[in-house]
């Protein structure tokens, strides 16, 4: 089994050389510690900033200068900072080459739910109906349970929809998985953990083919 | 040049009153009209809707307002960090509008551009789409959303002159440049005003034309919400 940092880990895998990427707060956030090797991405944040860099030195942030989750950061070489429309232009205008987020449940028809529990304080969606509206290529990072030991990878969303059919690959703890037309077709499977681990986790239509390789983190 | 200067926030607010709309530029705490908020708890107008991304905190930012019941409807993308906010919502109230984040730019935009609507994909299939006429293009279906109509936009800019001009610093720029013309008087508070002249034409980030007060800000406190650091190893 993954935890966060596997996850993280697994999804740098993702990156490729001249991608511009948005990462959403949580595991995602985490993944801009992984960037391979030789290639080089850099990371928008929706409320106006490209080529993001590392947390600041103790005693050099800058109120003026934060990510999303409102953290302070810095700046690399060549980073811009534009408005909030310009932002969402980049993103809805499919210049963004790959969103990483977080979801609360993903359907086996490429449905998401990431933004609102009935009955509980609603905070917002913020950038992300936004953001999967409008990306062609979106990945999921998640647990493949909730707390109570549910699946989070359903037939259909129970909660409230942040986008329609839009995800097209999730990496969780315990798999990577892409929604196809036919469901979760599994592709890898994470170190330690079975076919079925991975079946009785999954309430929505698994798919597998062939052998299953182990996540190599 | 036309003049834009007002000596203070007091002339600056001049015919705000109750149930006024406002736009409030900023991100989290990061780039908001400190000075313009402040005025409006001590002016205690009442009934106000607000049209910012987020609500502040508990004791800053529009939480200020929040704390003295002066906000009817806040209209927000995200309103997180608040327990005020939230007693206030769930009590009932508080009325509270969620958009996407990039409609809520888009609305401001469309304000200040003269468009009356647009489609945009987001919320497409989700209770934010309920009511709203929706059409496809290209294969792809799409979501109508209004302009906003406000009657004060207020900014937060790091530099500006007389003639109204404004330069924004970091990501303290968000929905500021947005904001500016999209209501009917747009009120910016500088942390510099600058001599007429000195900024360069080429850099302005905002015309004047879109602006009709500025003022020299004072006290800016530019509270970080989220302080994250790194150690040097």
């Amino acid at each position: 089994m993954l935890d966060k940092i596997g996850i993280a880990k697994r999804l740098a895998k993702e990156l490729k050389d001249g991608y511009y990427v948005n990462l959403g707060i949580g595991i995602p956030t985490l993944v801009a510690n992984y960037v391979p090797e030789g290639i080089a991405v850099e990371f928008q944040s929706e409320n106006g900033v490209l080529g993001m860099g590392p947390f600041p030195f103790e005693g050099e942030e800058d109120a003026d200068i934060i990510n999303a989750g409102k953290q302070t950061i810095t700046t690399l070489p060549g980073a811009s900072f534009f408005d909030s429309a310009l932002s969402f232009s980049m993103i809805r205008g499919k210049h963004v080459d790959l969103t990483i987020l977080g979801a609360m449940e993903v359907a086996e028809n490429g449905d998401i739910a990431n933004w609102k529990i009935p009955g509980k304080m609603v905070k917002g969606m913020g950038g992300a109906m936004d953001l999967v509206a409008s990306a062609e290529n979106i990945i999921v990072a998640m647990m493949h349970t909730n707390k109570e030991g549910e699946s989070k990878l359903l037939k259909r969303c129970s909660l409230p929809l942040t986008g329609v059919g839009c995800i097209k690959k999730i990496v969780t703890n315990l798999a990577v998985l892409e929604v196809t037309e036919k469901g979760f077709k599994l592709l890898e499977r994470a170190p330690g953990v079975s076919i079925d681990d991975i079946k009785n986790a999954t309430e929505g239509k698994l798919i597998i083919e062939d052998d299953i390789p182990e996540i190599i983190v | 040049m036309i003049n834009k200067e007002v000596a203070n926030v007091q002339e600056a607010l001049k015919g705000v009153t109750h149930n006024m709309v406002f736009m409030l530029g900023g991100f989290g705490l990061c780039g908001i009209p400190e000075n313009a908020i402040a005025q409006l708890v001590k002016l205690g107008v009442k009934g106000l809707t607000c049209i910012s991304n987020n609500a502040g905190v508990d004791d800053f930012g529009l939480g200020l307002l929040l704390q003295k019941k002066q906000i009817k409807k806040m209209i927000s993308s995200y309103v997180g960090e608040n327990e005020e906010f939230e007693r206030q919502m769930l009590s009932g109230e508080l009325d509270v509008e969620l958009i996407p984040q990039g409609t809520l730019a888009e609305r401001c935009r469309a304000a200040q551009a003269g468009f009356p609507a647009f489609y945009t994909p987001a919320g497409y299939g989700t209770e934010v789409a309920e009511g709203k006429e929706t059409r496809e293009f290209n294969g792809k279906m799409y979501v109508l959303e209004h302009a906003f109509k406000a009657d004060f936009a207020f900014i937060k800019a790091w530099k500006g002159d007389a003639a109204g001009n404004l330069v924004f610093k970091g990501t303290a720029r968000n929905f500021n440049p947005i904001m500016c013309g999209a209501a009917k008087i747009t009120v910016a508070e500088v942390e510099e005003l600058v001599p007429l002249g000195t900024l360069d034409p080429n850099q302005i980030h905002i015309p004047g034309i879109f602006v009709q007060r500025i003022f020299q800000g004072i006290n800016y406190e530019k509270r970080i919400e989220q302080r994250t650091v790194r150690t040097k190893s």
